[in-house]
């Protein structure tokens, strides 16, 4: 165990709980920093895990943290990376620019989503940002002059203050710098009223208006928030598929996107972190799978004679390439956690965690917790 | 001059009148309390005065301004704190985000100053901890300060939502039953709080109650209701003597 002395109330508004902790974020920081020396071949898997990372720091704002359920966001991603295109190629503005207006552009398309937020809750809402996507995607296949329509539209590689990043390794840097901008923003906001007030209309709407919090104004703001890092994560999109076409931005990835903050744990910007590794690695796992599950399962089966080897190599391969698999997976996977770990990856982490600086002494039951059922008479 | 007034207040919710032409005054520095039986009315007349719903007719004065029209959540700001009968704290945030977000009507910092946390927003933090650090040494919560909700008990939540409604620094106190579901030691500290409240801090403490040893003990003045209706006012002894407060609770 490790004892914190809390002796000032300023140690409660830091970024990291103590000295130890920002010591094992530098630590991380090095080890990102040098990811791309030691790792040189999965650069960029690495680049789409940090632009999965920003979407996923956003949908935790919303999800996580106020409580709202989008099965949009893909939307915001799409405007995001169509916007930065047309601002930067089309329009000629320095990067920097287009950036901020493509965030701005969404935060305002997120502002108009969550006008509704205020009179729908729980699944109604999800309902009305799934139609929102679908109109967003029509959108994208029918303004041609703008998004390229379905021919879709080429995306250059990013330019900066005159600097070109044309190869991966300094888009890698470009995506790490603006994840953990995303990161600390989002940090310094949930730690100030706003980020309190976003937590209180989460648990309790008429506690939360009770003590003064306009619910329009929060959720709406929740709402831009979100959708304005979606946006910066969306023009990263562009750069990093390089290609922008409407069937990118479908549901199913916005619900890539949901299970990641489930996955990762709610209510955590480390489960977004969690759940955005996760949804970065499972393509890489499945295609690493593809190529040698067959053959390896073959090779398991031929104990029982040559051609059940040969019968089971050729089941497992055609199962394998079937191609709705991934989101098969990422549907099983979720059903998994909602069942057996609602916290996700993070509050797995919680526990071993406390395993280990108890041992022996940890129990199971310290997170069981008992159903309350005494908001009986809730106002809605 | 009155300090708050309900003015003929009537709420209705279809065929059902929940409140019918109920007036009262409350005077600054009293403890004022409902009484009544079940489906009397008296948590809607505190929807009312918190303004989550809008009533049917009548009016609410506080501080001798119309409050009948203010939106929800600038009550607080004005001076109007409450608690709820079935406890409606921030369960996975720790008890002191709980405490700070009763200070969310005294919010002085905007977004964009949160988004980069700028040094006022810092200090701004310091101040709002100040308060809430008085608030839970007037309330002995220093040892529950950083549990999240979910792990206290129900006696600990009662007296948190309490600490929350006291960090707003309100001039009316609504306590919506505080006595429901603690046991006798804890029903006499909640008497003994809200004495302190009324003479340390000045609060005005509305109260519903179903309690009479405790609505005896602290209160100065009682209303009772039934369907509705104000059927007696005065002291607790005289009110449960009064004829009709015994048929509404007894039949007769």
């Amino acid at each position: 165990m490790r004892f914190i002395f809390k002796i000032s109330y300023r140690q409660d508004l830091g970024l990291f709980r103590d000295r130890f902790q920002r010591d094992w974020y530098i630590a991380l920081l090095l080890g990102l920093l040098a990811l791309p020396v030691l790792l040189p071949d999965y650069r960029v898997d690495f680049s789409l895990m940090l632009i999965y990372g920003l979407c996923g720091v956003s949908l935790m704002v919303l999800a996580g943290y106020t409580g709202l359920v989008s099965l949009g966001h893909a939307a915001f991603l799409g405007i995001g990376a169509y916007a930065h295109v047309y601002f930067a190629q089309d329009m000629g503005l320095p990067w920097i620019v287009s950036i901020a207006l493509a965030a701005l552009v969404s935060a305002a398309a997120g502002g108009l989503v969550g006008l509704p937020a205020l009179r729908m809750t729980g699944i109604y809402l999800t309902i009305a940002t799934l139609a929102f996507a679908l109109i967003v995607q029509e959108v994208f296949n029918r303004w041609e002059s703008v998004t390229g329509g379905l021919k879709g539209k080429a995306v250059e590689r990013p330019t900066i203050f005159g600097v070109s990043l044309q190869d991966d390794t300094s888009f890698y840097f470009l995506c790490l710098a603006l994840l953990i901008a995303g990161l600390w923003l989002t940090r310094n906001v949930l730690r100030a009223p706003t980020g309190r007030a976003w937590v209180a209309i989460r648990d309790s709407e008429i506690a939360a208006q009770s003590m003064g919090v306009n619910l329009a104004v929060y959720k709406t703001l929740a709402f831009s928030y979100s959708a304005a890092l979606m946006g910066v994560a969306g023009a990263l999109f562009a750069h990093q598929v390089g290609f922008l076409a409407p069937d990118i931005f479908t549901v199913l990835l916005s619900i890539q996107f949901l299970l990641m903050v489930v996955v990762g744990g709610l209510g955590s910007l480390h489960g977004a972190i969690f759940g955005a590794i996760f949804v970065a690695l499972v393509p890489v796992g499945i295609s690493e799978a593809r190529d040698v599950m067959p053959e390896w399962l073959g090779r398991v089966f031929s104990v029982f004679g040559q051609d059940a080897g040969s019968a089971v190599a050729a089941a497992v391969d055609g199962f394998v390439k079937h191609p709705g698999l991934e989101p098969g997976i990422f549907g099983l996977v979720l059903v998994l956690f909602i069942l057996f770990e609602p916290q996700g990856f993070y509050g797995r982490w919680i526990k071993i965690k406390l395993y280990f600086s108890q041992f022996p002494l940890y129990k199971r039951a310290t997170f069981k917790r008992q159903k309350s059922y005494m908001r009986s008479e809730r106002l809605r | 001059m009155s300090f708050f007034r309900a003015d003929s207040l009537a709420m209705q919710f279809g065929g059902i009148k929940a409140v019918d032409e109920v007036s009262f005054e409350v005077e600054a520095g009293e403890v004022f309390t409902l009484i009544g039986p079940n489906g009397a009315g008296k948590t809607t007349i505190f929807n009312l005065v918190s303004r989550i719903y809008d009533p049917t007719s009548g009016r609410l004065l506080f501080e001798d301004e119309d409050i009948t029209e203010v939106p929800p959540h600038e009550i607080a700001g004005r001076g109007i704190a409450r608690t709820f009968q079935n406890i409606e704290l921030f369960e996975r945030a720790t008890v002191l985000q709980n405490l700070l977000l009763g200070r969310h009507a005294r919010k002085r910092s905007n977004f964009l100053e949160e988004l980069l946390f700028l040094p006022k927003v810092r200090r701004l933090e310091l101040e709002h901890r100040e308060a809430v650090e008085k608030v839970i040494d007037f309330l002995d919560l220093q040892s529950h300060r950083d549990s999240l909700i979910v792990n206290l008990p129900y006696g600990v939540r009662k007296v948190v939502e309490l600490a929350r409604a006291l960090c707003a620094e309100p001039k009316l106190l609504l306590l919506d039953e505080p006595s429901s579901g603690l046991n006798v030691e804890e029903t006499e500290d909640m008497a003994f709080w809200i004495q302190d409240i009324r003479e340390l801090l000045g609060i005005t403490v509305l109260m519903v109650e179903h309690d009479m040893s405790l609505v005896g003990a602290v209160s100065d003045r009682v209303l009772a209701l039934n369907y509705g209706r104000p059927i007696a006012m005065g002291t607790a002894g005289e009110v449960q003597a009064h004829p009709d407060v015994i048929a509404a609770f007894l039949g007769g």
